[in-house]
């Protein structure tokens, strides 16, 4: 592709690559097929580009996608909606009726923006049928009575993937504050159109019953497409089982396991291991909550002990050297066990290192720091207001320094760490009041779907460390590619899921709760002021936000399965997965030598006999004498000795012992 | 205490134990010896100067010496005169599967005085389940009877339970250890759990004494040997395979962590691969206290020699944490130990004939762990670090002997030469050239690892307790000359950050304390008021409508939740009746 657009600028003579930056306005060129940046050259006369046939190892996600988009194509030429259904006033008409219909008829055309995905940016319309982008390009010809919307040169992005939500999460018979409606809502007013919840199944109960607990909470309530990670909080042969078919047949790919939590979700290293070895085999990518759980509790004693029983206690007995280590902990069994590694919610400047030093050293590992930590520090916790510093409390903790999320959104930005969640989790004062008088009975979690994709534009953009298209990347296009959505979502393009965002750049919000969508009456960003905000928000071909006012309906999300062994994460382990098969290779053959040796040095010698025989002074001389009394002592003396040392007789006995 | 006097002050050493004193005067007395024209090298400085030595102690140092006629001189020729090599980390009676290694006290403190090494440090590795004070007895009484030179015990502790801690009260403070090591490794066997390693080290830090670690990721090590058999691999090359040097250095990282957390000086045995010993760089460079001990096997070879033909050769190799197959570690951790971030050159020494070896011919998980290198130790950081202009003469006796006698609170009595100090003293001919082979060693194994490699630097004399032990290539010892040399806890050169920084932190403990006053009172008002409602219309009451209304039923149903609650034992305690406070206090 960069060729092509090399080839098109060398025909044209007239803008050198370098100086046609995506950031300037230069419209000349876009005059022609979008000039050098576009995708291919041509691509807009095809409007029936198939993904299937260029990805790799994605059939079974996309299969279903491509029927539908078969089924639907007659549909749109030979039914005649009347003209007036597709007036913009119609819209909320629209939006009562059966979404099935509503599917089949939103039409949509974006007008004079800049679209920017990961890669490039440039300005072209966008025309949207079904949910689904169809056409990109200047003069599009599309249908009559097709609602417009002018972009007036504003970016366009595709929508963002919140990669990390606790919505509905239950918490001893409470559940969080923010529901799948709730929830989805602050995710959409951010700019967020996907969003992926974390299944949490109670320890010993099965993954696939909490598995499709949350597939109807979600299904009932969700207002944007979702997908699910499932979390492994314990692990023996029928989880072995149920991971499987929720890879094979859920559409499940990611799954956590979590090194904090004693006595609860924590498993131990050997289990870890087991884990990331099985996932490495069948394509699924393993997430990991790294602290270290078992220095947490004795942290926990000690602070309580002290009678430090506040909020501050939390992060005082979870330093982030713990985080640290637990983070290198990981990476050092995901590398054994040659899995791609996910470490979610990264906190502290010391934990980012080690991802970032881990990428550097080769290993496939991703790092995900969440709003909070990009947006706000841990000095709250010492906080007077108990309410407001119990509203931080989340593990690992935000750091106390100071620092600390302009270094993450530094390494962000560097794409050292790949992709941001939120780690939306919100419960209400009443709930974190259940560890008023001790900090380790907070419910932990804090707020972010809504503020995530702004605090980036405002700590990372606005700052210069990032530029947009990278701003695509980590808000949107890697958590795609890290779930195997890619491109379907996560990009603007022909054949994409139309679920983008016009971003404003100048816009300026003030958070507080009072205004936010989230049912959390402690907003932990509340009166940081963030540059940046969605001007318009289109989740599968609908528009739900427009000038502020959120029109969405529950249970129009859908469930979006991930398919396994996305390339992102897998190429790479994959020709890895052969170089060690080789390896082992060499390795046998080293072997047979070896053991024609043993059976002579087995004739020879027990200890006592090899010991006199040093302690003369010429020491080859007694070498000999050695070997010969070994036969007769070691047999008697232990299990394993018996096994390996064959008496002279021959073989037959050891058969017979065995 | 040494560090308190004076060092040109003499030492009475008569705090020794009786009999041990009473032994080592009988060979000792009488002893004098002059060493004359050699450069006394410390860690500190060289200077030209002469030692006059009387039983078994120095006694004066410096140019025209007056001593008493008769005495035996021995002409230094300009060569170095330098402390005795303490080596930290023996292994010379550890039994494996109830055979002894073949090197014994005996043989091994020959070999060490072969070497320039004056003194030993011992592991006692008691067998789980054993007593230790019964395991240290056994170890003491053996020494005692073989040993030629001086000596002191490290203590393995093989598993945490609270009838540990008497055990280690009574070794401390009348037995005279002061160092201890963990197991990070060997599933099922020694290995301790994180939270025991916790409060393992807590408990000793309260006892001020060292913590060593043998560091290496046991849980996963037991996942990779189980793999590495699986595919059929069962020679000594499954060794390495199975302990990639990342476990290592994931231990380490993971053992620093809690030193912080505990505030305990953690020293780490056996640093084997470039990047455990980055770990430890990295760590001191943050300011842990944490010292990283290399041995002369990691120091002079690599790992390649498991692939080797040779069974018996490659077995000779194996130990704990394994030899890095990558050839540039030994360059690497001499660079490190020339610039202070590694401290201490143990030898590891622990020594299998190959017949003890053979037990693990079919499995390689069998092989007794364990590689020679007590002689060769102090010839080859001369050869690899000094020699190579990586490290001055200074740094070497410092890494040889003084830091371990610093670490190990046997300073200034051994590690440095000076008046007052034990008369374990080295000269030492830097153009000695010596090619080091089985045949010609003092170690009873058939095969040395260093086979065949050339060595720079070497011992002339060695004068162990004030007598000459080596001389011009012969050996004159004598069992059961070493003496038990007890050592004190808390060693400066350790504890005396650690103090600073508990007082620092008992500091922190007292602000924290202050915010947490303001704090309870907050939470008390929603709890009054009850759950959720009304504790949500505080803070919130100006939500937007329609997300209120649907906000509100979700409280409702979070105050049921509360009641829930009840059941458990923190709920009851939390929750307060409306009546008020009193019930909280007598519920309390």
């Amino acid at each position: 592709m960069a060729e092509r657009g090399r080839g098109d600028a060398d025909r044209d003579g007239d803008v050198p690559v370098y100086l046609a930056r995506p950031g300037t306005a230069d419209q000349l060129p876009r005059q022609q097929h979008g000039g050098v940046f576009s995708n291919v050259e041509g691509a807009y006369e095809s409007k029936t580009i198939d993904f299937d046939a260029l990805t790799v190892g994605q059939r079974s996600s996309r299969s279903p996608r491509a029927t539908n988009r078969e089924e639907l194509k007659p549909s749109k030429h030979e039914t005649n909606f009347p003209p007036a259904l597709f007036e913009p006033e119609d819209t909320l008409q629209i939006k009562k009726k059966d979404p099935q219909i509503l599917d089949k008829s939103e039409r949509l055309l974006i007008k004079g923006g800049r679209i920017v995905n990961d890669d490039q940016s440039f300005y072209a319309d966008i025309y949207m049928e079904d949910g689904v982008i169809k056409q990109i390009g200047d003069n599009l010809i599309v249908p009559g009575g097709v609602k417009t919307i002018e972009a007036d040169g504003k970016m366009v992005i595709p929508g963002g993937i919140d990669i990390h939500t606790h919505l509905q999460m239950p918490f001893r018979g409470t559940s969080t504050v923010d529901d799948f409606s709730q929830g989805t809502k602050a995710a959409l007013a951010g700019g967020t159109t996907m969003i992926v919840d974390h299944v949490i199944p109670e320890p010993g109960s099965s993954l696939l019953e909490a598995f499709e607990r949350w597939r109807e909470w979600a299904d009932e309530k969700a207002c944007c497409d979702y997908a699910l990670h499932v979390d492994i909080t314990h692990w023996n042969d029928s989880v072995r089982q149920e991971v499987l078919s929720l890879i094979k047949e859920k559409g499940v790919n990611s799954f956590q396991v979590y090194m904090a939590f004693k006595d609860l979700y924590q498993l131990s290293n050997s289990e870890i291991y087991e884990i990331f070895t099985f996932l490495g085999e069948h394509g699924g990518i393993a997430q990991v909550h790294a602290e270290n759980g078992e220095i947490i509790a004795e942290e926990q004693a000690r602070m309580l002990e002290m009678g430090i029983t506040g909020p501050e206690g939390h992060v005082l007995s979870r330093p982030e050297e713990l985080e640290a280590e637990a983070v290198f902990r990981a990476v050092t069994i995901a590398s054994q066990t040659n899995c791609p590694l996910y470490v979610t919610r990264v906190m502290s400047k010391s934990a980012a290192d080690i991802i970032s030093q881990a990428r550097k050293k080769g290993n496939v590992v991703f790092g995900e720091p969440i709003t909070a930590s990009l947006g706000t520090d841990g000095t709250h916790y010492w906080s007077k207001n108990w309410a407001k510093a119990a509203s931080f409390v989340t593990s690992p903790p935000l750091s106390p320094d100071p620092t600390t999320p302009d270094y993450l959104n530094t390494l962000l930005a560097s794409g050292d760490l790949s992709v941001v969640g939120s780690a939306h989790c919100t419960f209400s004062v009443a709930q974190k009041a259940i560890g008023k008088d001790d900090f380790t009975q907070i419910p932990e979690g804090v707020n972010g779907a809504e503020e995530r994709m702004s605090v980036i534009w405002d700590k990372a953009v606005v700052t210069g460390k990032m530029d947009e298209n990278m701003f695509v990347a980590v808000t949107s296009t890697n958590a795609a590619k890290i779930l195997n959505l890619y491109p379907r979502k996560g990009r603007i393009a022909v054949g994409s899921d139309s679920d983008l965002v016009i971003w404003d750049t100048d816009a300026v919000r003030t958070i507080t709760a009072k205004t936010h969508h989230s049912a959390a009456e402690y907003n932990v960003f509340e009166g940081m002021e963030l540059r940046g905000a969605p001007m318009l928000v289109v989740c599968q071909g609908k528009i739900v936000l427009e000038d502020g006012n959120l029109h969405a309906t529950a249970g129009t999300g859908r469930f979006i399965p991930c398919s396994p062994f996305p390339d992102f994460a897998y190429k790479r382990v994959k020709a890895r997965k052969q170089m060690a098969i080789l390896k082992a290779v060499p390795r046998g053959m080293y072997d047979g030598p070896v053991s024609e040796f043993s059976p002579m040095s087995r004739g020879g010698t027990p200890s006592a006999s090899a010991r006199t025989s040093p302690t003369k002074a010429p020491v080859r001389n007694l070498h000999q004498s050695g070997f010969t009394l070994s036969g007769p002592e070691e047999a008697p003396i232990r299990a394993a000795g018996r096994r390996t040392f064959m008496p002279p007789g021959g073989r037959s006995n050891i058969t017979s012992l065995s | 205490m040494w560090l308190s006097k004076q060092r040109e002050e003499p030492h009475p050493f008569t705090e020794c134990e009786a009999e041990t004193v009473q032994k080592a005067l009988l060979s000792v007395v009488n002893e004098r010896l002059v060493i004359k024209g050699g450069r006394v090298v410390n860690d500190d400085q060289s200077q030209y100067a002469d030692v006059y030595v009387e039983d078994g102690i120095i006694k004066q140092v410096g140019e025209n010496l007056i001593v008493p006629g008769g005495v035996k001189v021995i002409e230094a020729n300009g060569c170095m005169v330098i402390p005795g090599g303490i080596d930290v980390n023996t292994c010379l009676h550890k039994p494996y599967l109830g055979t002894p290694p073949v090197d014994d006290f005996y043989q091994g403190t020959k070999a060490a005085l072969a070497g320039g090494t004056t003194m030993i440090i011992d592991h006692v590795t008691p067998q789980p389940g054993e007593s230790l004070l019964e395991a240290f007895e056994k170890w003491q009484e053996v020494a005692d009877k073989k040993s030629c030179c001086d000596y002191s015990l490290h203590l393995d502790i093989p598993h945490w339970h609270e009838g540990v801690k008497e055990e280690l009260e009574q070794l401390v403070q009348e037995k005279g250890i002061n160092s201890f090591q963990v197991y990070m490794a060997y599933k099922g066997l020694f290995q301790m759990p994180d939270s025991q390693l916790y409060e393992a080290f807590s408990f000793l830090k309260e006892l001020g004494a060292v913590v060593l670690v043998h560091a290496e990721n046991g849980d996963l090590i037991a996942q990779e040997q189980s793999k590495i058999l699986g595919m059929g691999i069962t020679g000594p090359e499954g060794h390495p395979l199975s302990r990639p040097e990342e476990l290592e250095a994931e231990a380490v990282f993971r053992a620093i962590t809690l030193g912080n957390r505990v505030n305990c000086p953690v020293y780490i045995t056996k640093v084997m691969s470039k990047s455990a010993a980055d770990t430890v760089a990295t760590a001191r460079k943050k300011g842990s206290v944490v010292f990283g001990e290399p041995i002369t096997a990691s120091l002079a070879t690599d790992g390649s020699h498991y692939w080797s033909k040779n069974w018996a050769k490659a077995a000779a190799y194996v130990t704990s944490p394994p030899l890095s197959p990558d050839p540039t570690t030994p360059d690497h951790l001499h660079s490190l130990l020339s610039c202070g971030d590694l401290q201490v050159v143990g030898s590891g020494h622990c020594a299998y004939s190959t017949s003890q070896k053979a037990i693990g011919k079919d499995n390689f998980t069998l092989i007794p762990e364990g590689t020679n290198g007590v002689e060769e130790r102090m010839g080859f950081v001369w050869d690899k670090a000094v020699a190579m202009g990586k490290m001055d003469e200074n740094q070497f006796v410092a890494v040889t002997s003084t830091n371990a006698a610093k670490i190990f609170n046997l300073y200034p009595r051994k590690g440095r030469i000076a008046v007052g100090s034990d008369a374990d003293i080295v000269i030492w001919d830097p153009d000695k050239i010596k090619t080091i082979t089985a045949k010609a060693q003092q170690s009873a194994l058939e095969y040395n690892i260093f086979e065949g490699m050339e060595c720079h630097g070497g011992p002339v004399y060695v004068v162990s307790q004030g007598r000459i032990v080596f001389e011009e290539g012969n050996l004159q010892v004598q069992q059961g000359t070493g003496r038990f040399i007890s050592r004190k806890p808390f060693p400066d050169v350790a504890y005396q950050r650690i103090k600073y920084r508990n007082k620092m932190m008992c500091k922190q403990g007292v602000s924290r304390g202050m915010y947490d006053g303001p704090v309870y009172d907050v939470p008390a008002t929603p709890k009054y008021i009850t759950p959720a409602p009304s504790a949500k219309t505080s803070p919130t009451t100006h939500q937007p409508p329609p997300i209120r209304n649907l906000h509100q039923s979700n409280f409702s149903l979070s105050g049921a939740q509360i009641d829930d609650n009840i059941p458990r034992r923190s709920g009851h305690r939390i929750v307060a009746p409306p009546g008020g406070r009193s019930n909280i206090t007598s519920l309390g």
